[in-house]
């Protein structure tokens, strides 16, 4: 079954640095590391602790919030060191990796498993982290049934990877995970996917597979909720990203905790773009090589919602993209007056992107001018597809007014729904950090 | 060493000083910063308010230019009418020339120094104080408020209007931003209540008018909206009227400049062409009821309302400064509604209402700026108004699906 949306409103952001359709294998990293803080407002409760030694599977720590849920390691190895930092909070889980991976055995999932068996497998195999939910964009509350499941079958952010190319070889993964969520939810699993394009996706079974164009926000799972079923109060609506449906569908196959990733590199400061097969956790130094520019950003993510990152850093726990883009730490002879012609606008204020639609520009991270107060309005309405007044929600979170964020429309919205908004900001104010602290406000006073 | 890293190396020794702001609002002049994205997006558009409060500082630019030959112009053309001297306009003949330019610029250039000047000292004195940077809202403020005084006006008049509308109307509320009133406005309004007779009346909007008054060689300052309230006949050609030759504030005279603005605003993204159509709209509704109700003969020549209502709807957007309030005092976007829909209301009632104080306070009939000031508190009124339907569908959907 298939369905068309067609998103008017939003913005493509072109951009040197698209990777090339060829696949690398990633030598394997010494290292290892697992983030906490990559799962949002989970407390860690540590059960490993250094030079333990764990399987990949193995239960590294649970969040103290919901002690049912675990997060797990993606390797075999030895605990070299659990990185703290003030008041003894865990930064990071690091892992020295065994030369041959050896698997914690998860158990298979019987295909006839109940509910409340496969929540049980799925919280034990350490699968349930990458099960999402809208309202507040955390990981799903595993007592709630939710009223459906959304899934981006494409994606439209700025230089990220090709979902149809990281998907190719997997389709019967993918029906294997989505024939077991199905059984979670007492709606249906909703997947959207580019208008026209040949995806191997749109052959799954037991979905609905909805075909959107459009310009970027169309790809975002938050898209696709508001325009199929936007969630009101008191509903749930879980969202999972396609690579995690891989590997859940490879750990059900499998019985393994197979933690492996294909993950497009991408950016100008990369020197050969493309896609590689790599291992969740992995140090950015083995991924990246030696093929990247000096005084770059390295981000765990896209260039508008993901984490930054280093060469010492590690590939996260949710991306499937890593960025390298030129840093902009220089000033600009009269940038705020001077035609410009490198740099993408939506105004025409002697900014000449409008002229080049085809034109792939090469950013860098310079905030092009200084964070004011909200002055210009209309903007943001420009590139926001969902039925939400943007600059008024942001100003309700900014001055934490539960009940007007929670009448505006609080509940359908994730932090990187407001990733355009923020990049065209004439007053350069942080409005997906806004955001997330107006989510997690609202978590802590109203559940 | 280059001025661009001497610079960054007195940046970086006045970080966390006190006067920090004042010496990043002259430095960010210079140079956009080296300030690098942190948390959110990696990247941002190129621009920012500077970029964009410059742009609607170059629609008015026009305006300024005109508004000192103009100056010059009526300050000759007044005398020669007072001696019986017909006068015929030529732009590149007695309009625009060295006489009127240094004339003009000796009344204009210092009404736009001291708002400048005297305005921005409020805000780094604000700035410093408050710890925050220098925020480019009076740019704009500072270049409207010597296009919408009278040329004579003194400037320790102009000096201490300019300090109430920033410290009251902006700073008060929190500066750039977060104010209710238009500041430029405010400071008109200031002026207006405060030294009525260098704000109104048929003497100030023409240079010298009011020094000469009672001499034998007095001349008049009149405008064309004083001489409609007062039923007199009106001199000036509707061609005179588009192009601005006639007495008024110092750049709003000139519609066919004013449009130009409108046209560079619009283009550029900048002002809102809805409000500017909108406001547009209301004034022509406004004229043409007021049309009808003379045309229906209930108000006949002998009512004190009957020269201006008895104007063609359509001529009332080439005379005073509504058309000049509609591009760009009501397009203010802190002070205006900021919802699409409420913009549309926003406007046409600015329109409206301007139209309607026009001809019904003869005293006064330029009413422009007090209906935006006006519709200014009403803005979030409207908003309020146009979000509720918005909230109103969200608490529906969730009834439908709980009945």
């Amino acid at each position: 079954m298939s369905k068309d949306i067609i998103v008017i409103k939003g913005l493509d952001i072109n951009l040197v640095g698209d990777a090339e359709k060829t696949l690398d294998i990633s030598k394997d990293s010494k290292f290892y590391s697992v983030y906490p803080e990559d799962f949002h407002g989970v407390y860690p409760k540590l059960i490993v602790k250094a030079d333990d030694k764990v399987n990949a599977g193995d239960v590294l720590f649970y969040d103290k919030n919901d002690e049912e849920v675990k997060f797990v390691s993606p390797v075999s190895g030895k605990i070299s060191e659990i990185k703290r930092g003030e008041r003894r909070k865990v930064i990071s889980i690091n892992i020295l990796a065994d030369k041959n991976i050896e698997y914690k055995n998860l158990g298979k999932l019987d295909s006839k498993a109940s509910k409340e068996k496969i929540v049980e497998y799925f919280l034990n195999a350490g699968l349930w982290p990458f099960i999402k939910q809208r309202p507040y964009d955390v990981i799903a509350n595993h007592k709630v049934s939710p009223k459906a499941i959304f899934v981006s079958g494409f994606s439209s952010a700025p230089l990220s990877a090709d979902l149809d190319f990281i998907s190719k070889d997997y389709q019967d993964k993918i029906q294997i995970a989505i024939d077991v969520l199905s059984k979670l939810t007492d709606g249906e699993i909703h997947m959207s996917i580019r208008k026209n394009s040949d995806s191997i996706l749109s052959d799954l079974k037991n979905i609905i597979i909805h075909n959107v164009s459009g310009p970027h926000p169309a790809g975002n799972v938050g898209t696709l909720i508001n325009k199929v079923s936007p969630i009101n109060k008191g509903e749930a609506a879980w969202t999972i990203a396609l690579q995690d449906l891989i590997l859940i569908g490879s750990v059900i196959e499998s019985g393994k905790f197979s933690s492996e990733r294909i993950v497009a590199l991408v950016g100008s400061s990369i020197d050969n773009p493309r896609y590689i097969k790599t291992t969740i956790g992995s140090e950015m130094s083995t991924i990246l090589g030696k093929g990247i520019k000096d005084n770059s950003r390295i981000i765990s993510g896209n260039v508008l919602t993901g984490k930054q990152s280093s060469i010492n850093g590690h590939l996260d726990y949710y991306s499937n993209t890593i960025t390298a883009i030129p840093e902009g730490n220089d000033y600009d002879l009269f940038g705020w007056t001077r035609p410009i012609f490198d740099k993408i606008s939506t105004s025409r204020a002697l900014t000449f992107s409008w002229l080049l639609p085809n034109k792939k520009f090469d950013l860098n991270t310079n905030t092009n001018g200084e964070h004011r107060a909200f002055v210009v309005t209309g903007s943001y309405e420009k590139v926001f597809p969902l039925d939400i007044f943007p600059m008024r929600i942001l100003k309700a979170c900014m001055y934490n007014d539960l009940e007007e964020m929670e009448a505006l429309g609080m509940y359908e919205v994730a932090p990187e729904d407001f990733a355009l908004t923020e990049f065209i900001c004439v007053s350069k104010q942080p409005h997906q950090e806004i955001i997330r602290k107006g989510l997690d406000e609202m978590k802590k006073e109203l559940g | 060493m280059d001025i661009k890293s001497s610079l960054h190396q007195i940046k970086e020794k006045f970080k966390g000083n006190k006067f920090a702001p004042a010496f990043n609002a002259f430095h960010t002049f210079l140079y956009t910063p080296n300030d690098v994205t942190k948390g959110g997006t990696h990247i941002k558009a190129a621009d920012d308010l500077k970029r964009t409060m410059n742009m609607v500082i170059l629609s008015l630019v026009p305006c300024l230019l005109f508004g000192i030959f103009n100056a010059g112009y009526q300050h000759y053309a007044a005398i020669d009418a007072a001696n019986g001297v017909i006068r015929e306009v030529s732009l590149f003949g007695n309009f625009i020339n060295w006489e009127n330019f240094i004339l003009g610029a000796t009344k204009v250039i210092p009404l736009v120094v001291v708002s400048y000047v005297v305005g921005l000292t409020v805000e780094f004195i604000f700035a410093v104080i408050k710890g925050h940077e220098v925020e480019e809202g009076y740019l704009v403020t500072g270049m409207l408020v010597p296009l919408i005084v009278p040329v004579d006006l003194p400037l320790w008049m102009l000096s201490v209007a300019v300090i109430f509308g920033v410290v009251i109307g902006k700073e008060v509320f929190g500066g750039t931003g977060m104010n209710i009133l238009n500041p430029a406005l405010t400071i008109r309004a200031f002026l207006f209540f405060a030294y009525p007779t260098w704000m109104s009346g048929d003497k100030v909007w023409v240079h010298g008018a009011v020094e000469r008054t009672g001499t034998p060689e007095a001349i008049s300052g009149e405008t064309i909206l004083g001489s409609y309230a007062q039923n007199q006949e009106i001199m000036y050609s509707l061609y005179d009227m588009f192009i601005g030759f006639i007495p008024g504030s110092v750049g709003e005279t000139s519609k066919i400049l004013i449009i130009f603005g409108a046209l560079f605003l619009i283009f550029t993204k900048i002002g809102s062409w809805r409000i500017m159509l909108s406001t547009i709209l209301g004034a022509l509704f406004m004229g043409l009821i007021f049309n009808q109700v003379v045309d229906f003969g209930w108000i006949t020549e002998t009512s004190k309302f009957y020269g201006l209502m008895n104007v063609p709807f359509w001529e009332h957007l080439l005379i005073g400064s509504i058309l000049f309030g509609a591009v760009f005092m009501a397009t203010d976007p802190v002070t205006a509604a900021q919802t699409l829909k409420g913009k549309w209301i926003y406007g046409f009632l600015i329109g409206f209402i301007s139209i309607m104080i026009r001809v019904f306070n003869p005293a006064y009939p330029e009413g422009v700026f007090l209906a935006i000031l006006l519709m200014n508190v009403f803005a979030p009124t409207i908003d309020h108004y146009v979000i509720e339907a918005n909230i109103k569908n969200r608490l529906n959907r969730l009834k439908i699906k709980s009945s």
